[in-house]
């Protein structure tokens, strides 16, 4: 183990660090996070490559000491144990200097935290709402239309479809925009990750969280339900299409004509709730 | 009889992760074609863990054991009460077993998230006769608690002062109090959440006006001081072993008694570092990622002074100590990587992956059950009156080091890759490093087999031990008694006036 962790340490680093490649999905065998493909992500990346090298350093500083201690102080080479209890100008340092490590990584970890929070002035808004087992996506600023999005099952899989990721209907989103993302969910929680983009914030029934993301860069990002739901948990994938500006405003003429209007999606939600009764419960 | 249960506890939860792990070796759907049965095994396999492995075996088995010895008492304050305690898990842990094969079991995960643990998404009893298996643990765990507070608190030798008891009574102490104080607002939940499901009223529904993020709140209040009740009797043990085979008193006694309360203390102030995504506000997180830091220091000054103990020491390579030294190599992994969970910001790309199953089952799997083996061929001797095999103990330890190794660290990398928790089939990509993960179960496996057979020889072929096996540097009271120790120890009462503090 030890020795694992000396060699794939910087490894990890330096695959961290390596967001030249452009991975928008999980790749085979690699060590660190997916290339960063936002803002937010390139800085999450930032601090936890701080807080490997911080880690790893305290991993190799104790496991140098327990190794020097077994080899130096084992009972061949000490054979008469000293009587020391106490130092207080040692423990008095061991407290210390964790305590200045802690500040080192708390302050970057506050700077980030609030800088991802929220976005100062969204440019547009899409609504995500989690369901037992699909997700679905509506466009308020765009003549809020409204589509759900199923993963593709195994046997209907097109060449370069990722198993278990791909879906029917990929959320459309433009590139270099600041992009406010409400979440809520129609069943039970769910949560809505795209790893590259690190958007991750769960879908809770009652309520509705916020987050954001600006995307840096075109292409196709896979993530996945990140909290329990049930049986098909993990049947429930997200991809997001990132697109230039252009694309996009293409894209929403063409699905608007093709998707329902959210409200009226919401009154025959609403028939149907009216339908079926709550009274069983 | 805790270890007993503690042992078949031990079987049945390992025999589900290892089910997990074979579903998960390749990509695609091995054998468990009904995904409720997956998550089924993944709640039962933590809960078992948690309440019927780790939980029995560290306080029921060895804390009834060795705290009465350890501070010169014929038996625990409460013995009948112990006896009731021991049968409440007992019942507790059918109850939970039934649950898993009623009603389609309880795939909700052992945090029982509503909505999905609610009447609407698991109809059927079994989501209810694993809340009653929970009441009734934590009936045990409270009754127990009380019996152990009241027993240190009120039946040490004279002479033995607070400041004088051994590290592991301390453990045992500060665990008993965070015991007393989280289990019942876990009950209180429970028992809100039991009614949800049968009596209409909607505490966690938000559809009536509740809140499901409430029973988060309330879950981990509990949760995060149950980390630590799992995590401080090995604390406890550590110290012991460290100090007597480096033949030297514990560094820093006052120090290691105090971060351990510290810890306790600090413990019931970090739950919601647990829910960095449910949508806390932005300063609400900025607090807890601070609190949680702070819980660094008091764990650095333990393993700071352990490594400080066996500094100048005359060290004996037995097989407690090698476990002990595993412990806290593999606890440092598993708490440094707790360092980089603790802040929001990161957190937020690994939270519900395999990252955080890495960071846990480090702290947990290795933390925890290491010291659970430690303190199993420390004071076998003392239980059984036998010894065990020592160079079968060493190959278990070997054994066990690299397969839990093999099989936990790869999952950082799945996690930072974003593979989620508790899925039952995964993208392709990662294919690798699961193949790996579930090789080191086949490890561990593997040890864990040889284990059993160690107990075996320990109980059939093991040589008679003397009072104190250890030699100079096992200076606590249960050495001074014969092994196996009788039932009512310490007729004579052992004055410890003179003695130094029992570090």
């Amino acid at each position: 183990m030890s020795k694992r962790l000396r060699i794939l340490a910087p490894l990890i680093a330096t695959c961290a660090a390596a967001g030249s490649a452009l991975a928008a999905a999980p790749e085979p065998w690699r060590l660190g996070f997916q290339a960063a493909a936002s803002p937010v992500m390139e800085r999450i990346e930032e601090l936890h490559n701080l807080l490997l090298v911080i880690i790893t350093g305290i991993t190799l500083f104790v496991l140098g000491l327990l190794v020097y201690v077994a080899l130096r102080f084992n009972e061949k080479s000490n054979p008469v144990p000293s009587t020391t209890t106490h130092n207080t100008v040692i423990e008095v340092l061991w407290t210390a200097v964790p305590v200045v490590i802690l500040m080192v990584m708390a302050v970057p970890s506050f700077k980030l935290l609030y800088f991802m929070d929220r976005a100062q002035d969204a440019e547009m808004t899409i609504k995500v709402i989690g369901h037992q087992w699909y997700w679905s996506y509506e466009y308020p600023d765009h003549g809020d239309f409204t589509f759900d999005s199923f993963m593709v099952p195994d046997d209907e899989l097109k060449d370069g479809q990722p198993r278990l990721l791909a879906v029917d209907n990929k959320v459309v989103l433009p590139i270099n925009t600041d992009i406010r993302v409400l979440l809520t969910s129609d069943d039970v929680l769910h949560a809505w990750a795209v790893p590259a983009l690190i958007t991750k914030l769960d879908a809770v029934p009652g309520r509705i969280n916020e987050t954001w993301m600006r995307i840096n860069r075109e292409g196709t990002y896979y993530g996945q339900c990140s909290e329990l739901c049930g049986v098909n948990h993990g049947f429930m994938p997200v991809a997001v299409e990132a697109v230039s500006k252009e694309a996009f405003r293409t894209w929403v003429k063409t699905a608007k004509k093709e998707f329902a209007r959210a409200d009226t999606d919401v009154d025959t939600n609403l028939a149907q709730v009216a339908e079926t009764g709550t009274g069983a419960r | 009889m805790y270890m007993v249960l503690a042992m078949i506890g031990g079987v049945v939860g390992g025999a589900m992760s290892w089910f997990i792990r074979l579903e998960l070796a390749v990509p695609g759907i091995q054998f468990i074609d009904d995904f409720q049965f997956y998550n089924v095994l993944v709640t039962a396999h933590g809960l078992i863990m948690v309440f019927f492995v780790v939980m029995p075996a560290l306080i029921g088995g060895f804390g009834n054991w060795i705290v009465p010895l350890m501070i010169g008492a014929p038996d625990m304050a409460f013995p009948r009460m112990n006896n009731i305690s021991f049968w409440l898990l007992a019942a507790a842990l059918i109850l939970l077993v039934t649950a898993g094969l009623i009603g389609g079991g309880p795939g909700t995960g052992w945090t029982v998230y509503p909505p999905l643990s609610n009447a609407e998404y698991h109809p059927g009893p079994a989501v209810d006769f694993a809340i009653l298996s929970l009441h009734l643990a934590g009936a045990s765990s409270v009754l127990g608690a009380i019996n152990f507070i009241t027993t240190i608190l009120n039946m040490r030798a004279p002479g033995m002062t607070l400041h004088r008891m051994p590290l592991f009574v301390w453990s045992i102490l500060v665990t008993a109090f965070l015991l007393l104080l989280a289990m019942p607002v876990l009950a209180g939940a429970l028992t809100m959440l039991l009614t949800d499901r049968n009596f209409g009223t909607s505490f966690f529904d938000a559809a009536g006006g509740g809140d499901p993020i409430l029973w988060q709140h309330l879950f981990w209040f509990f949760g995060h001081p149950e980390v630590y009740i799992m995590i401080l009797p090995g604390f406890g043990i550590i110290s012991q072993v460290v100090s007597t085979f480096s033949r030297k008193p514990v560094f820093g006694y006052l120090g290691m008694a105090y971060a351990m309360v510290s810890i306790g203390v600090i413990g019931f102030i970090v739950w919601a570092h647990h829910m960095y995504t449910v949508g806390l506000d932005v300063d609400t997180r900025a607090y807890f990622v601070a609190a949680t830091l702070v819980i660094a220091v008091p764990t650095g000054i333990k393993i700071f002074s352990w490594i400080a103990t066996m500094w100048g020491g005359s060290i004996r390579f037995d097989t407690p100590m090698l476990w002990a030294m595993g412990f806290i190599f593999l606890f440092v992994v598993g708490g440094v990587t707790g360092l980089v969970l603790a802040n929001a910001g990161v957190d937020t790309a690994v939270h519900d992956t395999y990252y955080v199953v890495a960071h846990f089952h480090y702290v947990l799997s290795l933390g925890a059950v290491f010291s659970i083996f430690t303190a199993f061929y420390y004071w076998i001797g003392k239980m059984s009156g036998r010894r065990y095999p020592e160079m079968l103990g060493r190959i278990h330890f070997w054994i066990t080091f690299i397969g839990v190794n093999i099989l936990f660290f790869p999952m950082h990398f799945l996690g930072l890759q974003g593979m989620p928790r508790r899925i039952p089939d995964y993208a392709d990509a990662y294919a690798g490093w699961n193949m790996v993960s579930s090789f080191g179960a086949l490890v561990t496996a593997l040890a864990t087999v040889l284990f059993f057979f160690i107990v075996y020889r320990t109980f059939t072929a093991g040589e008679k031990v003397a009072a104190n096996p250890w030699g100079e540097g096992a200076t606590t009271l249960e050495w001074t008694v014969e092994s196996p120790a009788p039932f009512h120890t310490h007729e004579e009462i052992p004055d410890m006036g003179g003695r130094q503090p029992a570090e």
